[in-house]
């Protein structure tokens, strides 16, 4: 079982703000969700590559471009918050 | 002739070049159904009515013209919410994008737009694609056609409603874990989930990038077909997008040729004996003309949900990063920066949406990576060996898509746990890359019930022209 203050860690790290209440329900729904999820361990995986593409990638880039977006527009530039305190 | 809003594409095809019925008639036909029928049922967030009446009237001036038309033009479709279509607004079902207007088409939409398709509106899904009953949506539930007091499926019940409710021919649907085929096959519609990479993402609102596919859901198998082969292809916009090397048109398999693979743990308990029993009677079919059957195992078959919920929901949290409360949509005030990324994303996102993304965090976390993530990808492999193997031995798989009938809403919404059991026969597929079919092959009493086709990666034309065989049974 995950503690509350398990719960509050990973919320912080995920950048969700959530209330008491939820912070409990959270701490049942994802305890139940990872007991679930145990039965892994049952998997003899010592000599096993990972896997996380089923097929091989490789990167293609592309050049930067922007798009008009919506009405926030201040002289053609995007209006955000302030995000340098 | 048959009524507009019950035609298939070929038909439709045929009715526009033989000047039965304008693209505009056709158009009109739709979208006063979606004004009858929506109220009850929800497929639609958006109907993009002004774009659809001019796509339309350009059909129509082509047809006069009497140049060459190609199959899907003038033919009105719905497109999943988590798609992007130019300058309508896209929400994949959340508030925290419930503004959003789309800059730009995907990929598959100019193909779709290049073949003049008609585009009458964005369908209700699960916020982000995260559920199986599209009750995670911010804007409410869809209602399944056949039982409104039942959910479509999910996460593209929208998609999948829309087509069995006659308010479009034809969907584009994604499906991360069984999000076209379980609602298809809830719905009683074709729902086809390509291969990874055979049809670009470039558009598509990035859940777990390493399973998402873009698929169409359909009334027949040919019309799936016709819409996949113009969606499919290589795109120098989505690195992960391959030409496949088999032609789809014409290709037919024979049936006396055929050897389907019966994966034995996908009848074990769980399954509701009556689903059980549509999808055995469906695979005597194929017997009785000569397919040979043959019972394979998949023995880490039982791994696959558990290895999905990490994977999946370590790869949301990732690509759910982005909504930041700065740079899109919705944004909540705080007296700090930390405080406005912990305000609108703990507003912004729903309940499943912040589990998935809780649960990620957690399993990719500094200590816990290599025991959850890690463990995950590796168990990951053994699922893709197990098809493999089978694959020596078979042309494809037959499964049931999902162990029951549409369930109630409200049924499964109060535990996690059990609305992701829904999934337990589709996700391997996508785990492995797999392209994979939802076929409608009978009923529970009033509730339809899809049969699961599996082939091999890039072997669209073999699962397609299988399930076409069943439709001529």
């Amino acid at each position: 079982m995950l503690t509350q203050k398990e719960v509050q860690h990973i919320a912080k790290l995920a950048r969700l703000g959530l209330t008491e209440k939820e912070i409990g329900k959270f701490q049942r729904e994802l305890s139940s969700i990872l007991d679930y999820v145990e039965r892994l361990k049952k998997v003899d995986v010592a000599k096993v590559e990972s896997t996380s593409h089923s097929l091989t990638v490789e990167n293609v880039m592309r050049k930067d471009q922007s798009f008009k977006f919506d009405k926030k527009l201040l002289d053609g530039r995007l209006k955000v918050k302030k995000i340098l305190q | 002739m048959r009524e507009l809003t019950n035609l298939t594409i070929s038909q439709a095809h045929q009715g526009l070049k033989k000047k039965q019925f304008s693209a505009l008639e056709l158009c009109r036909a739709y979208l006063n159904n979606i004004k009858k029928k929506d109220k009850e049922i929800h497929a639609f967030l958006t109907i993009s009515e002004k774009l659809a009446l001019s796509q339309a009237k350009k059909v129509d001036s082509l047809l006069v013209s009497g140049r060459p038309m190609p199959v899907l033009a003038g033919i009105p479709c719905a497109v999943k919410d988590d798609i992007l279509v130019e300058a309508v607004k896209c929400t994949a079902g959340s508030k925290i994008l419930e503004n959003y207007i789309a800059p730009y088409d995907a990929t598959v939409i100019q193909k779709l737009k290049e073949q003049r398709v008609v585009i009458l509106g964005k369908t209700n899904q699960d916020e982000f694609g995260m559920g199986s009953s599209t009750e995670n949506s911010a804007f409410g539930p869809t209602k399944n056609p056949h039982d409104l007091t039942r959910t479509p499926g999910g996460s593209s019940g929208g998609s999948a409603a829309a087509v069995a409710a006659d308010e479009c021919v034809f969907s584009l649907a994604e499906d991360t874990g069984g999000s076209i085929r379980q609602p298809a096959s809830f719905c009683g519609a074709v729902g086809l989930k390509p291969t990874y990479g055979a049809v670009s993402r470039y558009g598509l609102i990035a859940f777990a990038s390493s399973l998402d596919q873009i698929g169409p859901i359909t009334k027949t198998v040919e019309d799936a077909k016709i819409v996949y082969e113009a969606i499919c292809g290589k795109d120098p916009k989505d690195s992960t997008s391959v030409e496949s090397k088999f032609p789809i048109s014409n290709f037919q398999f024979p049936i006396k040729n055929l050897r389907i693979g019966i994966p034995k743990e996908y009848f074990i308990k769980g399954i509701d004996p009556s689903v059980e029993k549509i999808i055995k009677s469906a695979i005597k079919k194929y017997e009785d003309r000569g397919a040979k059957i043959v019972e394979v195992s998949l023995p880490h078959a039982e791994f696959a949900l558990a290895a999905y919920y990490i994977i999946n929901p370590s790869e949301a949290s990732a690509n759910l990063a982005r909504y930041d409360g700065i740079k899109y949509g919705f944004s909540a005030s705080g007296k700090d920066l930390m405080e406005v990324y912990l305000r609108s994303r703990g507003q912004g996102f729903g309940a499943e949406v912040r589990r998935r993304i809780m649960l990620g965090t957690y399993a990719l976390s500094a200590g816990y990576y290599e025991a959850y993530y890690l463990r995950a990808q590796k168990v990951r492999t053994l699922i893709k060996n197990d098809f493999d193997r089978v694959f020596q031995k078979v042309d494809c798989l037959f499964t049931p898509t999902s162990p029951f009938p549409a369930f109630k809403l409200g049924e499964k919404t109060s535990d996690p746990l059990s609305m992701y059991l829904s999934d337990i026969y589709t996700v391997s597929v996508n785990l492995a890359g797999l392209p994979a079919l939802s076929l409608p092959c009978g009923k529970v009493s009033n509730l339809p019930v899809g049969l699961q086709i599996i082939g091999q990666a890039f072997n669209e034309h073999k699962i397609l022209s299988i399930a076409e065989t069943f439709e001529k049974l």
